[in-house]
């Protein structure tokens, strides 16, 4: 089976195990048992009525307003291990969210650049998602998990759409709130066809976080200089148009491994430190590269 | 170079995780994730 496949079924496999309580989803509530205590390395809301285990960017962001502005060493513990690990290896093989954009960007054939300052909002968004919670308080002294409340498209397909508009105690409280947020998850979702991956490599908090990862993760990228011959194979198979013979630990490269495919000269691994890893075929993408 | 920074984030982030267990943090992860999440929903 090609990389692709492997990828796809990877992704749907953790789609499916973090949202697998399916009798949530018939009677419109949440799993409420303790495997919740975990938190998923990525982007999946724990209010999506079959979410098995917690969000780490909302629990981040609860804890913060529940205790006064302190950081969650757990789950920033967590990500820190999970991004020094792999990087944003998370992002392109695990994220439940990554795979519907991914689903949705098949749906058409033209795809536009997402300019470069747009793909530099994300870090942004992450200061304001660790900052905020605690410093943004309302006149009872209380902060809110402001990404969540405002920003999150994945909360509002998960939780929003599927509890709020299906429990009428809840529907009954949706307002313009409700109203903005299906208006952002509208707009993510059509710029999902016409560009990749657009939510992760602008508004994502983890995506943000585990770049900063990639450079130095365990499991990278490496070039092998001597084997290159400068075709740029990888950079034409980069959903994200990354130059990999130049920087193959970009901070936005979500390690699809698309580029290993591609070499037709084997020059690119994947793997920890050398060790054991997916390394390129030589010949593999020959007819590509021509 | 960068093997060994990996293996000392790694690290760190162990014994992040660790403390955080020690704070008692998972059950407080836990509180918050068995309780449908108003913010994410778009009310609260």
């Amino acid at each position: 089976m090609q990389l692709i496949g492997k990828r796809r079924l990877v992704q749907l496999f953790s789609a499916l195990l973090t949202n697998s309580y399916l009798p949530s989803f018939f009677q419109r509530d949440i799993y409420q048992g303790q495997l919740k205590r975990l938190c998923v390395p990525f982007l999946n809301c724990y209010s999506c009525p079959g979410a098995v285990a917690a969000c780490p960017v909302g629990s981040l962001q609860s804890l913060l307003v529940s205790t006064g502005g302190r950081l969650s060493f757990y789950v920033l513990g967590l990500l820190t291990l999970a991004g020094a690990a792999a990087g944003r290896f998370i992002c392109g093989w695990l994220c439940p969210f990554g795979l519907l954009q991914e689903a949705l960007a098949g749906l058409s054939l033209k795809k536009y650049r997402i300019p470069g300052f747009l793909t530099r909002t994300k870090y942004l968004i992450l200061i304001l998602t660790l900052l905020l919670p605690a410093l943004w308080l309302n006149e009872n002294g209380l902060g809110s998990s402001y990404f969540c409340q405002y920003l999150c498209p994945a909360g509002t397909l998960e939780a929003g759409l599927l509890l709020g508009l299906g429990r009428p105690e809840l529907r009954a409280l949706l307002g313009p709130l409700f109203t903005w947020k299906v208006a952002v998850l509208g707009a993510f979702l059509a710029a999902m066809i016409f560009t990749y991956r657009p939510f992760c490599r602008t508004a994502c908090p983890l995506g943000a976080f585990y770049g900063l990862f990639n450079p130095v993760s365990l499991w990278r990228v490496e070039v092998a200089a001597v084997r290159c011959n400068d075709c740029r194979a990888c950079r034409k198979s980069c959903p994200l148009d990354i130059p990999v013979y130049r920087r193959p630990n970009s901070p936005e490269c979500i390690r699809c491994l698309a580029c290993l495919q591609a070499c037709p000269q084997g020059a690119l691994t994947f793997s920890a430190g050398g060790c054991a890893g997916v390394q390129a075929q030589p010949g593999a993408g020959r007819a590509k590269a021509k | 170079m960068n093997r060994k920074v990996s293996l000392w984030l790694m690290l760190a982030g162990l014994a992040m995780l660790a403390a955080g267990l020690a704070r008692g943090e998972a059950g407080e992860v836990l509180a918050k994730a068995v309780r449908i999440c108003l913010e994410c929903i778009g009310i609260g």
